[in-house]
């Protein structure tokens, strides 16, 4: 990431081969101090990750004489952070999978289904989403412990499997689609589950991916549920293992960087390949 | 299954419409409607509907949260009105919204603007912008931590090379909650970018030409036409990052754990240590419900910005 700057500050001085005699936008000049004040924790977090303990007790900091490999071995030996991975990342996909599968079948039913009481379920849904997770927070654990879910990996999973937010983006998705479409099929003799699988699902993509990518980035990041459900440090989240591994190295700061890079990679590197859809999903819904 | 009874002649009717328009089904869709909606809200309610209501009787409760509460009343109310942390707590949440909400939306307006350019490189740019927005809280801090140690962090490496004087940022009562401020601004700014960015794309090109055509130059152009298209996007982003900022938590849990001497205690935080170092559980619902009341007055202020803003997207 670091590398990248030079680059392309260079390409952009020689002129790309399209329009050889432009000269390089004076926007440069904001841009790129932009870019810098907006990476440098990033950039920092990195360099600290690689340096050795000496180094990071100089002041003022400097670069790191060499590449201390060593933190990031050390940081996954004293933190399990692969297991923590694992964990984060089995919630965080079943999450994914049940947002997409309950929200896309209730989101239809709400926006095509003429039935009793459909439309006060759906007034219930929507008034559970503007209700801040903070205060549902203690009943559910009650509730959690009364599914004898406490202080296991079901116990994340359940409250996140279907959101309101995701039935809401559905339905409004269904609402878009032409009804002719699913009439024509349903005249053909298919039913209303193989209408949604054969003819609808095709159109939704860019839906379900929009809602996949905002539960998996929600789910990934959350921090004060897996704090107050999880005790074991076997059945901890990423979030939350980092939390714990930073109160047993507070003085430590290579290795506390070389676990926080660890668990940030695999989104971070989620978001450098698709950063054009994370966004799209952002800006399309609204929603971090 | 009474209510499905008494209100069966709108079911039908309904059904008999669909019927017309080339549906199959009468009975069936009401099986098939509830068949594909109850796994969602099902989970909804038993996750997200009940808690609510139970949150409201624990905030009437004394309860530990592991063993069944005894009936107390208002005293968890009364308490509230009394407990000089809690006003302590819903002031620097206050001082905190003031800070982050309006630091943020005047930062990302210029930024969004930038990012709207034409100029080589701005899949980079944008990127390096929107790369905080996937960090996690959790990392924020850890990293912020650093940033703002007094003795070791950059902030005060960079202070120290301007000739000004060290600060002790999250150790210090003055500075703890703007530092907080600062560490929070710097996750969330990639987010008002976003937004701001998409209405920013939104603007018809005509008007943009209009405008041009008219003699009006770039930068009159920004303020007369552009900005004001952007006054939705504000009114959203006012109200999203409020109730964001109301419900801050993890970083401070992550940096100051609401130190020193509760400088950065915010409400959250407050009702977090109520429920699970004090084991107070029916004085937290009480302090979560009174945030839920605020959250409401946002939201439904929210409704009415919305309605009035929205003729400046139909013209």
């Amino acid at each position: 990431m670091t590398l990248a700057l030079p680059r392309q500050a260079v390409r952009t001085k020689d002129g790309g081969p399209l329009r050889p005699r432009r000269r390089p936008s004076p926007l440069h000049l904001l841009l790129i101090p932009l870019s810098l004040v907006m990476l440098a924790p990033l950039i920092w977090m990195v360099l600290l990750s690689i340096s050795t303990q000496a180094e990071t007790r100089r002041f003022p900091p400097g670069l790191p004489g060499g590449v201390h490999w060593q933190n990031y071995v050390d940081a996954w030996h004293q933190g399990p952070f692969g297991h923590w991975l694992l964990n984060s990342t089995v919630v965080s996909v079943t999450c994914v999978l049940g947002n997409l599968v309950f929200c896309a079948l209730a989101g239809y039913a709400f926006a095509r289904i003429p039935f009793l009481g459909s439309r006060v379920l759906f007034v219930l849904v929507l008034a559970t989403l503007m209700v801040p997770f903070q205060i549902v927070m203690l009943p559910t654990l009650i509730v959690v412990r009364d599914l004898h879910l406490t202080d296991t990996l079901g116990a994340l999973i359940a409250p996140n499997l279907a959101t309101p937010f995701g039935v809401f983006l559905m339905r409004q998705f269904f609402t878009t689609v032409p009804r002719e479409l699913e009439e024509a099929a349903r005249i053909d003799g298919a039913g209303r589950l193989r209408t949604l699988v054969r003819v609808l699902l095709p159109l939704m993509g860019p839906t379900l991916a929009t809602l996949a990518v905002l539960t998996f980035l929600n789910v990934w990041n959350d921090f004060l549920w897996p704090l107050i459900a999880i005790q074991s440090p076997g059945n901890m989240t990423v979030q939350m293992g980092l939390q714990n591994f930073q109160g047993s190295h507070l003085t430590n700061w290579p290795v506390l960087m070389a676990g926080t890079v660890t668990s940030q990679i695999p989104v971070l590197v989620l978001f450098v390949i698709a950063q054009r859809f994370f966004v799209r999903s952002i800006a399309s819904s609204g929603f971090k | 299954m009474a209510v499905a009874t008494a209100r069966r002649p709108t079911g039908r009717r309904a059904a008999r419409a669909e019927r017309k328009r080339g549906g199959r089904f009468r009975r069936a869709d009401h099986l098939a409607g509830w068949a594909f909606v109850s796994p969602a809200v099902l989970l909804i309610a038993v996750f997200g509907l009940v808690p609510v209501l139970w949150s409201v009787l624990l905030s009437f409760q004394q309860t530990d949260l592991t063993s069944p509460g005894t009936w107390s009343g208002a005293a968890n109310y009364q308490k509230m009105v009394h407990d000089p942390v809690f006003w302590q707590a819903a002031r620097q949440t206050l001082y905190y919204c003031l800070m982050f909400v309006p630091v943020t939306m005047v930062l990302a307006i210029p930024i969004a603007v930038l990012l709207n350019q034409k100029v080589r490189g701005m899949t980079f740019y944008r990127m390096a912008v929107f790369a905080p927005l996937v960090t996690s809280t959790v990392a924020t801090g850890v990293i912020f931590s650093w940033l703002y140690n007094p003795q070791i962090g950059l902030i005060n490496a960079g202070l120290d090379k301007l000739g000004l004087p060290q600060q002790g940022f999250f150790q210090s009562t003055g500075e703890a909650l703007p530092a907080v401020v600062g560490m929070t601004v710097w996750g969330w700014l990639g987010f008002a970018v976003i937004i701001y960015l998409s209405a920013l794309q939104n603007v018809p090109r005509e008007l943009m030409e209009a405008a041009a055509l008219d003699g009006c130059g770039r930068v009159k152009a920004f303020w007369k036409v552009e900005l004001p298209l952007l006054a939705p996007a504000s009114s959203f982003l006012l109200v999203w990052l409020t109730i964001n900022a109301l419900q801050l938590f993890d970083e401070v849990y992550v940096t100051t754990k609401g130190g020193p001497l509760h400088a950065s205690t915010v409400l959250v935080y407050y009702l977090y240590q109520q429920a699970f170092v004090d084991f107070d559980g029916g004085y937290a619902a009480a302090i979560g419900c009174a945030l839920f009341v605020v959250i409401l007055i946002v939201t439904v202020v929210q409704l009415w910005l919305g309605r009035r803003s929205s003729h400046y997207e139909a013209g």
